[in-house]
């Protein structure tokens, strides 16, 4: 695998529900290393990209490839094999099962026994496994910094932190790329600072490529390192933060604004910054 | 259920092995090996009629430990419970009776056999939820009652087949006292390979398909084969109850193994605790008492007069689905959860706050 190959390289996808087009000719590419978002309006196809992505849903045409394999006809599980990870927008914890339990859950495909060595823990070496996971899971507990609750029942939690949680699941997972569907939503302003902190060190000390819908868009233009911008299934714009902010379309379609003859907005520059 | 982390005063765990232990706390785990010790020496000292409800406890709680497997942790639903356990117990009897080998062997074995009939019946679980599972549950249920019926090769029709006791060494333990020990023996194992079971990546997985199927399948979690699974392993638990069942009674007739038995499966795990192992055996122990101790009741109050006591059998009837109902509206996580509660209020005694 040569070092050009784009980790996630998506072509063509068009996703349909009945009569409605969620995505048409979507194509991008994303490196290995990038930190690359994904925003659009409400309904413009953000989460459905995530979940073609993820193979929650399959494409009617195109093809998504995984580090040059096409990995279309996949089923999810088998996705995650191949060292992908997800978090949800709408909390899709266990939520009956502890923190630590929730964690441990992301370590199944890494983890060998099975329901034959595992009954007999002590004879088949499932606890010296089990025991080696729960020491590298607890360094994503540290990292998370949720070792307070890690014996907490995962539906009892505050929202701010199950999304802390989620995230440490799928980091669990010893993904190389991960896809987190608004991470910092309803999230206060400390929270959406930690969060962006995390994503950051996952992404340059833990080597991980992330692929983010986001709707702050100052978290957006801060950590991403390029942007795509959907609207109505439709790919508008793509390209450096700054660039696709610049972008008429994309004004258009965040602010309804009228594209003018000469391809600029009426609004002056400073308005546009506090989206 | 939450409020349980908080741990005993002067417990302090410095390993990770001493915090995923199968009880609680090391007094617990005491408690429980204290129990079961103390069964062994006083077995031969009981009357044989509370050694009878000891092993009626012990190879219904192995069944029921299967289908709370099935219906407590993955959370499918299954109305054919006891097909499957009067499977085993014919399946015991016929390898005993054809083969003739040992019934310490036929055990296991009909386990094994019954997993495979589980997992057959199990594969519409991989597609299906639901009240749609229920009913394909409730066709295996009433498929397997007529082979029970028609298999005359297998099951003796409707005469029924003869199970022979289980003998080790050339003994034959055909009493109470004896036969109790070898059901306490698989009542211990059947619990403790399921706390195993449930404490390693499979039975997370079974609670994860349980809590949130589309964030399993994200997680790596194969959702057909975790589902099929399940049948199979609550079928192996069933099996191996009905195999003790029909080496206790020695005579197995499919007139047993009605859908009525498999209701009272639910109605055990129900009360004991959906997705608690503990809970099984506490809701087995009081579906099989129940009735005795109804039946306690009502011959104590014959004095009442001919009229009211005949009114009272009927009430002994009714008692357990009344027990059901009043365990969902005021106790809807069963007596695990219950026990739990009494726990938490010691630990804190007298300052609950």
């Amino acid at each position: 695998m040569s070092e050009s190959t784009p980790i996630i390289d998506v072509r063509d996808v068009t996703l349909t529900f009945g009569g409605v087009r969620a995505l048409v000719d979507v194509s991008f590419q994303v490196g290995a290393g990038e930190i690359y978002s994904i925003i659009g309006p409400n309904g413009a196809g953000k989460t459905s990209m995530l979940n073609c992505i993820s193979g929650r849903y399959s494409p009617n045409q195109g093809s998504i490839l995984f580090r040059g394999r096409d990995i279309t006809p996949l089923r999810p599980n088998d996705r995650c094999t191949l060292g992908m990870g997800r978090t949800f927008q709408n909390l899709a914890l266990f939520s009956h099962m502890t923190v630590l339990d929730n964690i441990m859950v992301g370590r199944h495909h890494l983890l060998k026994n099975n329901f034959l060595t595992g009954p007999l823990y002590w004879f088949s070496g499932a606890q010296k496994e089990e025991l080696a996971h729960r020491r590298e899971v607890e360094d994503i507990i540290d990292f998370l910094e949720i070792s307070h609750i890690r014996k907490a029942v995962a539906g009892t939690l505050s929202y701010g932190l199950r999304k802390r949680v989620e995230l440490a699941r799928a980091v669990a997972l010893k993904p190389d790329l991960i896809l987190l569907d608004e991470p910092m939503a309803g999230m206060n302003l400390e929270e959406k600072e930690d969060m962006a902190r995390y994503v950051i060190d996952l992404n340059e000390e833990w080597g991980m490529t992330v692929i983010m819908i986001e709707h702050d868009m100052g978290v957006v233009m801060d950590i991403s390192h390029r942007v795509m911008v959907l609207d109505f299934g439709k790919k508008i714009a793509e390209g450096l933060p700054a660039e696709v902010m610049a972008d008429p379309y994309v004004k258009k379609a965040y602010l309804g604004e009228e594209i003018e003859e000469d391809g600029t907005t009426g609004k002056k520059e400073a308005e546009v910054t506090e989206i | 259920m939450s409020g349980h982390s908080m741990m005993r005063c002067g417990e302090f765990r410095t390993d990770y092995k001493s915090d995923t232990t199968i009880f609680p706390t090391p007094r617990s785990r005491y408690a429980a090996i204290a129990g079961v010790l103390f069964l062994l020496v006083a077995a031969p000292f009981l009357n044989p009629y509370y050694l009878n409800l000891l092993i009626q406890i012990g190879y219904y709680g192995i069944a029921a430990l299967g289908l709370n497997i099935l219906v407590g942790f993955t959370g499918q639903i299954s109305l054919g419970h006891a097909a499957f356990f009067g499977f085993g117990a014919f399946a015991s009897a016929w390898i005993n009776n054809t083969t003739g080998i040992p019934v310490f062997l036929a055990i296991p074995l009909a386990g094994l056999m019954t997993t495979a009939v589980g997992l057959i019946f199990g594969i519409p679980a991989g597609r299906i939820k639901g009240l749609y599972l229920a009913i394909a549950t409730l066709a295996s249920q009433f498929i397997l009652e007529d082979f029970f019926a028609r298999a005359e090769w297998f099951t003796g029709g409707t005469y029924g087949s003869m199970a022979n006791p289980v003998s080790l060494f050339g003994y034959e333990l055909d009493t109470e006292q004896s036969f109790f020990y070898v059901v306490l023996f698989w009542t211990v194992l059947m619990f403790v390979l399921a706390a195993n079971l449930l404490r390693t990546r499979d039975g997370r997985a079974f609670i994860a398909v349980r809590d949130h199927y589309l964030s399993a399948e994200i997680m790596g979690i194969n959702l057909t084969k975790y589902r099929i699974l399940s049948f199979g392993i609550s079928s192996f638990y069933a099996g191996i109850g009905g195999a003790l069942f029909a080496h206790y009674l020695g005579f197995v007739s499919a007139e047993g193994f009605t859908i009525l038995l498999s209701i009272q499966f639910l109605g055990m795990i129900i009360i004991g605790g959906l997705g608690s192992v503990m809970g099984t055996l506490l809701g087995t122990a009081f579906m099989v008492l129940l009735p005795e101790v109804m039946e306690g009741i009502v011959s104590n109050l014959q004095w009442l007069g001919s009229g009211v006591s005949e009114a009272l059998v009927y009430i002994k009837e009714m008692a357990i689905g009344l027990a059901i109902i009043l365990f969902l509206i005021f106790e809807p996580d069963g007596l695990a959860h219950r026990w739990q509660m009494i726990k938490s209020y010691w630990k804190l005694y007298p300052f609950s706050y």
